[in-house]
């Protein structure tokens, strides 16, 4: 392997600045004593206090976790179905349709799902009244629908990369289909569900833009309380929730990583 | 009985009864991707063609019956003609385009380096590096954005460091300009960008850049004539992966641009919100998608042509 | 272990027309939209006997196993094993195994897991499932190796697990696609018998895919040439090398000089071709059914030539050339000749004594004839 030249180091160490001083910034100033953020008036932790005890916070944090963990596990069924159907299934109608659904969500404009689904919403409720109101369940139709597309791609790569002769060679030993799917398929693409999950639960946790949308009263998700907050002003307590969410994501990619080392081998 | 003999048991029944596996097994993500991403586009590009009343919900209906029985389609392409009557909406639309423009080129420019570096390096740096261009990504990106509140602001950690240094004696205001919002557009989507470009240069085969030192190419015109070329899908990927969603950006002009920061996300969204005109949204949103179909198709491209040179 | 030890039967019972054959191929076509892999293919194998399908990359030989194994359904033909039409019996079914080209060891399941997953499908008790797979480890020589894991084993190990995981059920037909293909030369060999061997004491009846001659040629009883989907030419290994029915297949196995030439003369017992090209006349000492002044070819393996300084006294199978180019190979040398036409002509020599003083040399000029009875005449 070439070294790298000179000037792709500095520049690759300035970008890694660039992607890291706003995150250590968040981190020192959540420490800080003085209410205003950015200046440094000796080490404190009460922030960490006055979040903890924020009930419209932790209120919000509650629901966003609950729509992130029902979203990401209805995402890792739906995603998983059309990966296997996408890869595994030669031709059907509708093959096209369902791979052009499936990739689009990836790139559309948050604005415009969030608007088209709300507007969905509310013609069903008109024709069929259904949803009634909108709230918890429109905003984990929501989060399911675009996680979904996430977890297809994850699995989908992940299944392309096996070998297909395994499910075969089940088959060819006797197991009927959906026994080589519980057999074979599902633990060798576990991997993909798990971080399928975790990519879904992080992408509803994070959204704002749709959960605005479609949510509705009395279901406030955390990012729309951060976002009121955050309009008014820099407030210390959210560098704490900020610090709070880097290191749990930190220690979670650090055990995702470990866990994933011995499988390196084969 | 485990889990899966259950499973097997229910299959078993299920097929007996003259029911495909199959189909139900296409059906379920398919229908539900039908109902819940393609149906609510009809639903949006109906409610553009109809006119903002008062009333719950506040739009026209499109087709009404008649009292004796006749079927009256009403189409208003009023909300099209407003959208370029008013220079709000042609300028917002172009001054999206521009910015995302500029900062998927100021992105590129600098996730190739970076991509570069990563592709090139030993596995177990490489690793490394990447788990930390994916870390990022995890956490909140609302919160990320707001970091730069405190950077860039007038009492902000910029201005205290270039001010106590003695380099300027007046903050320089950054905060609600177009540059913060330039700032927080690359800084949020670089990732995006170094991901397609590095899986595209990592499978770049270093012997074609041994042969081409080996006919006497030095190492920059290596890079202009083999590495460059040869790493376009990745480019497309990644620009049209940042270009894409940044048209429709909300938060970040939300948060960091200022009143006269205009982008067509931001549009949208008091058009829904602050007045209430729904019709004019859903037409906005509409424009918006049309913009979108070329680079979505470049994308579409850009990732089978990858897939192709992969298999 | 095994079903029934072989009975000392008819060693060749493609020979006799009364013999049941054991799978019988009829019209078997297989096409992917436009393209057809496998066209109209009929063949019968006997039991007990390792036939083996060779061809180049995309001849449709593997095609033709995967419907075997019922991967693929035939778009028209039939197939039937042991007198079953097997078309609508799905793979999980079918009295056949396969082991794959690529082993397709189940990577989350150790070695005796492997082995015993075919056991486990048909409900076997586990402790009789155990005996069963340490008997079929001991016969791949893999005892000791029950709890590894696949990616703990070598490339030879790994083919042992996969052939005994398909051996394990006992299958009327063992299907083998490219079996030591991943293996390298030496091992290869080596394995070569030790797949004789198994095949031999268990008496299942094997169908093996190779793209590899040698392979093709060590193994079988007997081979089917694939070119473009279709049979061209089925027979003892012996047979398709020395009796090779077309061009595609003399050329395809081993290497060989061809020259295009008409007939002359066409008698009962023999025919008399002349070469233009080469400049040559040529006499088969058999008959041949062809008219005078006809178009065909005669087909002479390299080391079926004699070469020498020496001009023959007949004057007919024999060319004059120049020494182009020598290949010393150890055990032979490889001679290309250059006629004055331009052809070459290959030719080999066995080394019989380890010093040569009075060796040819390049550009010497030299005759190469032959016997009357050395090559083979090709219609198409």
């Amino acid at each position: 392997m070439k070294k790298n030249s000179w000037f792709i180091t500095i520049a690759t160490i300035l970008g890694f600045a660039f992607l890291y001083i706003p995150i250590i910034s968040l981190i020192i100033f959540s420490f800080n004593e003085s209410k205003l953020v950015t200046v440094w008036s000796g080490f404190s932790t009460k922030w960490y206090g006055k979040l903890l005890s924020d009930p419209q916070i932790l209120g919000a944090a509650w629901i966003s976790l609950k729509i992130a963990f029902v979203s990401a596990s209805l995402a890792m069924v739906l995603g998983t179905l059309a990966a296997f159907v996408l890869v595994r299934f030669r031709k059907f109608h509708g093959k096209n349709l369902l791979s052009g659904m499936i990739t689009a969500p990836l790139v559309m404009p948050d604005v415009i799902i969030g608007l088209s689904l709300l507007l969905l919403f509310i013609s069903m409720e008109s024709i069929f009244g259904w949803p009634a109101g909108r709230g918890l369940t429109t905003i984990i139709i929501a989060h399911t629908t675009f996680s979904m597309a996430y977890v297809a791609i994850v699995v989908q790569s992940r299944m392309i990369d096996m070998d297909g002769g395994l499910e075969e060679a089940a088959l060819d030993l006797g197991a009927k289909p959906v026994r080589v799917f519980f057999d074979i398929t599902l633990p060798m693409i576990s991997p993909a569900l798990v971080s399928g999950w975790l990519l879904s639960f992080t992408l509803s946790l994070d959204d704002l833009v749709i959960a605005s949308f479609v949510s509705g009263p009395g279901a406030s998700t955390l990012p729309m309380v951060i976002f009121s907050k955050v309009r008014l002003g820099v407030s210390p307590d959210i560098n704490a929730l900020a610090t709070i969410i880097i290191v749990i994501v930190a220690i979670g990619v650090v055990i995702a990583s470990m866990q994933m080392k011995p499988r390196k081998t084969s | 009985m485990n889990a899966t003999t259950l499973i097997a048991n229910v299959m078993r029944l299920l097929n007996r009864s003259g029911f495909r596996a199959r189909s139900l097994v296409i059906a379920v993500p398919f229908w539900w991707l039908f109902v819940f991403f393609l149906i609510p586009f009809a639903v949006v590009a109906k409610i553009s063609f109809s006119e903002a009343i008062i009333a719950r919900p506040p739009y026209s209906p499109l087709y009404t019956w008649t009292e004796d029985g006749v079927l009256q389609l009403k189409l208003f392409f009023s909300n099209y003609a407003y959208l370029l009557d008013d220079t709000l909406y042609v300028s917002a639309y172009w001054s999206s385009i521009k910015v995302a423009f500029f900062s998927t080129v100021i992105a590129l420019l600098i996730a190739y380096p970076m991509a570069y570096y990563i592709a090139r390096t030993t596995e177990r740096r490489r690793n490394v590096l990447l788990m930390l261009i994916i870390l990022p990504f995890w956490t909140s990106f609302l919160l990320r954005v707001y970091a730069w509140i405190g950077i860039l602001k007038t009492n902000g950690i910029i201005n205290n460091i270039l001010m106590s240094v003695g380099i300027t004696s007046e903050p320089i205001i950054m905060m609600q300009t177009n540059f913060a919002v330039y700032v927080g557009i690359v800084y949020t989507y670089l990732p995006f960008m170094i991901l397609p470009l590095f899986t595209n240069l990592v499978k770049l085969d270093p012997s074609l850049l041994e042969a081409s030192a080996d006919l006497g190419a030095r190492p920059m015109t290596t890079f202009f004539k083999i590495t460059l070329p040869l790493s376009v899908p990745g480019i497309i990927a990644g620009s049209m992966l940042v270009f894409i969603p940044v048209i429709g950006e909300f938060v970040i002009p939300a948060l960091l641009g200022g009143p006269d920061t205009l982008m067509i996300g931001k549009v949208l969204w008091n058009e829904f919100f602050s007045n209430r005109d729904w019709p004019v949204a859903s037409a906005v949103a509409v424009v918006m998608l049309v913009l979108l179909v070329i680079p979505i198709m470049l994308l579409r491209n850009a990732q089978n042509a990858s897939a192709g040179a992969a298999s | 272990m095994q079903n029934q030890q072989p009975a000392a039967t008819n060693p060749k019972p493609w020979l006799d027309p009364n013999e049941q054959p054991f799978i019988r191929i009829s019209n078997l076509t297989k096409k992917f939209d436009d393209f057809t892999a496998v066209d109209n293919v009929s063949l019968d194998i006997y039991r007990q006997e390792l036939f083996c399908l060779l061809g180049g990359s995309g001849c449709g030989k593997s095609t033709l196993l995967r419907m075997l194994a019922g991967f693929e359904t035939p778009t028209s033909g039939r197939i039937e094993i042991d007198g079953q039409d097997v078309a609508n019996v799905p793979p999980y079914d079918r009295p056949t195994n396969m082991m794959f080209q690529s082993y397709a060891l189940f990577p989350h399941m150790s070695v005796e897991k492997n082995v015993a997953y075919g056991l486990m499908r048909d409900g076997m008790a586990k402790s009789e499932a155990n005996d069963r797979v340490n008997e079929m480890l001991k016969l791949v020589q893999l005892d000791g190796f029950a709890t590894r894991k696949p990616d703990q084993l070598s490339g030879g190990q790994r083919q042992r697990v996969a052939l005994a995981r398909s051996l394990i059920k006992q299958p009327k037909l063992l299907l083998l696609d490219e079996p030591l293909g991943a293996l390298d030369k030496k091992l290869r060999e080596e394995t070569q018998f030790e797949l004789i061997n198994i095949q031999e004491s268990l008496g299942v009846t094997f169908i093996v895919v190779t793209h590899d001659q040698e392979e093709a040629m060590t193994l079988s009883t007997r081979i089917g040439v694939m070119d473009v989907g279709e049979i061209v030419q089925i027979g003892e290994p012996r047979d398709i090398y020395e009796f090779p029915q077309s061009r595609f297949v003399a050329d395809f196995i081993g290497s060989v000089n061809m020259f295009e030439g008409n007939v002359v003369d066409d008698a009962e017992n023999y025919v008399r071709i002349h070469c233009k090209q080469a400049d040559c006349h040529i006499h088969v000492a058999h008959g041949v059914s062809c008219t005078e002044n006809q178009k065909l070819w005669f087909a002479i393996r390299p080391e079926k030539m004699t070469l020498s300084r020496e001009k023959p006294e007949s004057n007919y199978n024999f060319v004059e050339g120049k020494v182009d180019e020598i290949a010393y190979m150890g055990n032979l040398s490889v001679f290309r000749i250059k006629l004055t036409s331009g052809d070459i002509i290959r030719v080999t020599k066995s080394n019989l004594l380890r010093r040569d003083e009075d060796n040819i040399s390049w550009d010497e000029t030299v005759y190469l004839s032959w016997e009357d009875t050395a090559g083979v005449v090709l219609m198409q």
